[in-house]
């Protein structure tokens, strides 16, 4: 074949390509956990405690198992033979509550499962849910951490009843030199306050259990098919080999269903016991009440600095809010705060305490950022408040303590070492887009005129690809599979499981390139177990940057293989892959990729060495997290009238390395601002001294919406992450890092002329009136 | 005790005795079979469920199917012509990647076509307000909001 003929086809990496998943979500066609349906299906209710702490005199199920249509009712006492919900979080010293899918004796947080009715009907099994009666002894309980570990405080464990679950201590540098050096000192308790992920789908469960086959088929709306299936068979004591979990298309997680939860075990055990599959469906109500939440700190943090506004060192005590359990990485969450404290400046003394706290409440765990909000919020925020203790601008201090360029690899205080990054280089361009020169002048004559207007900036850091393996619980790599079918089309199988990142695309453009193959040629698959090999999973912003490396990876030994079957066909020791074909460049004579496939299957021409077929497996382990960076900055104006904060604009500068497909990292930024705004601003999940979490639905608990949100100004600056052949950083969680300080600190800057310094979110408008105008009067 | 209604479904009839408990949402999922419609909250919050009842648009986790008696709904599923060809605000929400995860999809879609239907040339602020009943946790509306300005410069 003369070289002429050969196609090139379009290069797609680092197109804005419109998304390959969303026909089928467009057109109401994906299948959700909610929309699978079996044969003989039931439904499940769950009976869930109304109180914050209450030990269980008696239970009466015998109204609701005489419920027509109603097949069983199980309480705590029925479930033998289950493991415990499990954490994969390992603390030394950590206490942990065994937590069992039904409460035994003792219900300890509003929405702590009690009973389960199983019904031929999702509305006769409510009835029957209905007709369970509980007789409870109440008890007090505490959902306050800091008011948990007083003195006195009833206890959520009676066998610990100093509420503690584990302490835990990191230091870096030398502390108290730098303290002792110190000619500025500045203090702060700074709150992130419980939030609650909403996924837009609830969590779900259809489990289908086949006797005959001794075999579990376990629908889930979750991250992480793999090692939630690991988890569950250990919990219900089935072989792995035997259990098919599948994550069809789910609705949002953002760490909420980065997890194994009660329900997903109490589900596979019922469809064991019945013989029947049973779907669940969790509820609004119920979502919020015991879907994890995040955030959840008191931190109380002091900056040491030279008056020139040099930073010397930081000091962390972080109270976490538990709750009343571990769920899967529940305790190993403020850990990532104290990894990411330092944020992106130059110093390397710090000293951070964890006091993890149980509550009657339910637990915390990874949402959006997982750790690292918290942590940026804490250093951004004390950042402006030495800035404003010296006399600083905000912008020149954060010039003056960024790591330099020249200083990568950079290894911090807390023990990371940041890849790569050129911060000053950013933040000028989120400077100079926005003209904060200009904002200034126009302050200065806003003030004049008695009007709040606000300059906010958040310089952050994050620590994305997780993660090298030693720093997770389970494995920190990632998995590809590539297939080449006998036809020439191509299957590629993730071990991520994408929920609307977009992998089923990107995956695609980067497999399109590789091989040279039509993009309609190639299906990415995901979230199936029996389809897919061992995967860890969607999270920490690892899909594109470990998942995406694998199967870069994984692409480049397909080559090889094509390469060797081509020169095989060709009759040649040498041949060149490119463009989809293998070329002889003495001949000019060339093969198709799609001629190659069809040969390595057909099984005739099989080169020395290599066996028939066309299939690569790439397990890959990361040597390093990813450390993406920004500069978020936002402009408001406060109304003393109202309260209200008028987001005048949002100028957003991030660096996520490489991009494959640039609308997708829109889509990621534009979500994540709008949960960190939601967090500076409306979301606050709130639980009164009763254990009542009296923000429990939509209409109680700001969601942002649409005309809440202001217009995102996005752009970028690129340095490629060496950690990862593709040089992508990750952007899952930049914009949620990003955003909640910049908010924060522009309309404390808005109120500095009242003698502002600090806010504690969410800003609602009821908080920010009491301030102008209690500083009024 | 159950009682008949005749709905219109996507221009198909149905007839069927239901509970007059039944959700409008559940009947069109459970008992027609479409699953497009989303069930996000059970309280008409968050919109997922929007559907027509009679060209207007509607939450439907909070009305009876007994109350869609005699109308004519249209979901998410009726939307593309019967050769497949999308309706020009799925091809908008595509195009301008306004969704992620696709949960709330479907109710967005529908209350965008209500919204371009009640004013054609709608201003940004205009669009956001419209699409006030809606919740959408993964985009940040931003991309919402240019398809629905991309449909209406499409002549929707």
């Amino acid at each position: 074949m003369p070289v002429s003929s050969i196609v090139k086809l379009e290069k797609l990496v680092g197109k804005r390509l419109r998304r390959r998943e969303d026909p089928r979500l467009i057109t109401g066609t994906a299948t959700y956990v909610e929309d699978v349906k079996l044969p003989n299906l039931h439904h499940a209710v769950i009976v869930r405690s109304p109180h914050g702490a209450a030990n269980i005199r008696s239970i009466d199920i015998s109204k609701a198992q005489a419920l027509p249509g109603v097949l069983a009712v199980y309480i705590g006492k029925d479930i033998v033979g289950v493991g415990t919900v499990p954490c994969g979080a390992d603390l030394p010293g950590l206490r942990r509550p065994a937590h069992h899918i039904l409460a035994q004796d003792r219900v300890y947080l509003v929405g702590h499962p009690v009973a389960v009715v199983v019904a031929t009907d999702r509305y006769i099994a409510a009835d029957g849910a209905d007709l369970v009666e509980v007789d409870y002894d109440v008890l007090q309980a505490v959902t306050d951490p800091e008011k948990a570990l007083a003195p006195g405080a009833p206890s959520v464990h009676p066998e610990w009843p100093d509420n503690i679950a584990f302490t835990f201590h990191q230091n870096g540098g030398d502390i108290d030199a730098a303290f002792a050096e110190a000619e500025v000192v500045v203090k702060q308790r700074i709150t992130s306050q419980r939030l609650v992920p909403n996924a837009m789908e609830t969590r779900g469960v259809v489990a289908d259990w086949k006797s005959n086959d001794r075999s579990l088929t376990l629908h889930t709306s979750t991250q992480i098919p793999h090692l939630a299936r690991t988890l569950l068979a250990g919990m219900l004591g089935i072989e792995e080999n035997r259990f098919r979990l599948i994550a069809p298309e789910v609705g949002g997680g953002f760490g909420s269903k980065l997890n194994v939860y009660a329900e997903e075990a109490l589900m596979g055990w019922i469809s064991m016991q019945l013989g029947l599959p049973v779907k669940w469906i969790e509820s609004r109500r119920e979502n919020f009440m015991v879907t994890i939440h995040g955030r959840g700190h008191v931190d109380y943090l002091e900056i040491a600095a030279k008056r020139d506004g040099t930073i010397l060192g930081l000091k962390l005590k972080l109270i976490q809010d538990l709750g009343a359990y571990h769920q899967l990485l529940t305790p190993a969450i403020p850990t990532l705060s104290v990894l990411m404290m330092p944020g992106l400046y130059n110093f390397r003394n710090i000293q951070a305490e964890i006091i993890g706290t149980f509550t009657n409440c339910v637990p915390t765990d990874a949402y959006r950022g997982a750790g690292r909000p918290e942590a940026t919020h804490g250093i951004e925020r004390m950042v402006d408040i030495l800035a404003a203790e010296l006399n600083m601008d905000p912008a020149e201090i954060r010039f003056k303590n960024f790591v330099r360029p020249e200083q990568f690899p950079f290894p911090t205080a807390t023990g990371l070492n940041y890849d790569s990054g050129d911060y000053a280089n950013t933040f000028q361009k989120a400077l100079d887009t926005i003209d904060y020169q200009g904002l200034r002048t126009q302050q200065a004559e806003a003030r004049a005129a008695g009007r709040f207007m606000g300059i906010g900036i958040s310089t952050y850091g994050e620590i994305c690809a997780m993660g090298p393996s030693v720093a997770t619980p389970a494995g920190g790599w990632e998995s590809a599979t590539v297939k080449f079918e006998p036809s020439g089309k191509v299957t590629v199988l993730t071990g991520t499981s994408p929920h609307g990142q977009g992998q089923e695309t990107t995956f695609a453009q980067l497999t399109a390139d590789e091989l040279g193959v039509p993009i309609d040629d190639i299906v990415v698959l995901h979230g199936d177990t029996s389809i897919v090999q061992y995967g860890i999973g969607t999270f920490g912003s690892r899909n594109t940057a470990v998942g995406g490396a694998a199967l870069f990876y994984a692409l480049q030994d397909m080559k090889e293989k094509v390469k060797k079957f081509g020169a095989a066909m060709l009759k040649t020791d040498e041949v060149i892959f490119e463009d989809g074909h293998c070329l002889d460049p003495k001949t000019g004579a060339s093969v198709t990729v799609q001629q190659i496939a069809g040969a390595a299957y057909r099984g005739i021409v099989i080169p020395k060495g290599m066996d028939p077929g066309l299939v690569v497996t790439k397990f890959w382990e990361p040597p390093n997290f990813t450390y993406p960076f920004g500069a978020h900055i936002i402009v408001s104006e406060v109304d003393p009238e109202t309260g209200q904060i008028e987001i005048k604009r949002y100028v957003a500068v991030d660096d996520i390395g490489n991009q494959l497909n640039p609308l997708l990292v829109d889509g990621q930024l534009h979500g994540g601002a709008a949960q960190g705004l939601g967090q500076a601003l409306w979301e606050q999940g709130v639980y009164d001294d009763n254990g009542q979490l009296v923000t429990g639905e939509f209409m109680d608990y700001t969601m942002p919406r649409a005309r809440m949100m202001p217009w995102i100004e996005s752009s970028h600056t690129c340095t490629p992450s060496p950690v990862n052949p593709l040089g992508v950083k990750g952007v899952g969680e930049a914009g949620t890092i990003g955003s909640t300080p910049a908010m924060v600190n522009s309309v404390v800057d808005a109120l500095s002329p009242l003698g502002v310094r600090h806010i504690d979110m969410p800003m609602t408008p009821e908080k920010i009136w009491k301030i102008v105008n209690g500083s009024k009067a | 005790m159950n009682r008949t209604i005749n709905v219109s479904v996507n221009g198909k009839r149905h007839t069927h005795e239901v509970e007059p408990r039944l959700l409008l949402i559940h009947y069109l999922r459970e008992v027609i079979g479409l699953t497009g419609t989303h069930m996000g909250c059970e309280t008409s919050l968050c919109g997922a469920c929007t559907v027509e009842v009679d060209g207007k648009a509607v939450k439907s986790c909070t009305m009876f199917a007994v109350q869609a008696d005699g109308t004519e709904v249209l979901t998410v599923e009726g939307l593309a012509a019967p050769d497949g060809k999308l309706h020009p605000i799925q091809e908008a929400f595509w195009n301008e990647h306004a969704l992620q995860c696709g949960f709330c999809t479907p109710g967005m879609i529908m209350v965008s076509k209500q919204i371009l239907e009640r004013n054609p040339d709608p201003t940004d602020a205009e669009i956001r307000e419209g699409l006030d009943g809606n919740l959408c946790r993964c985009t940040g509306y931003q991309h919402i909001v240019n398809a629905v300005r991309t449909a209406a410069k499409a002549g929707v």
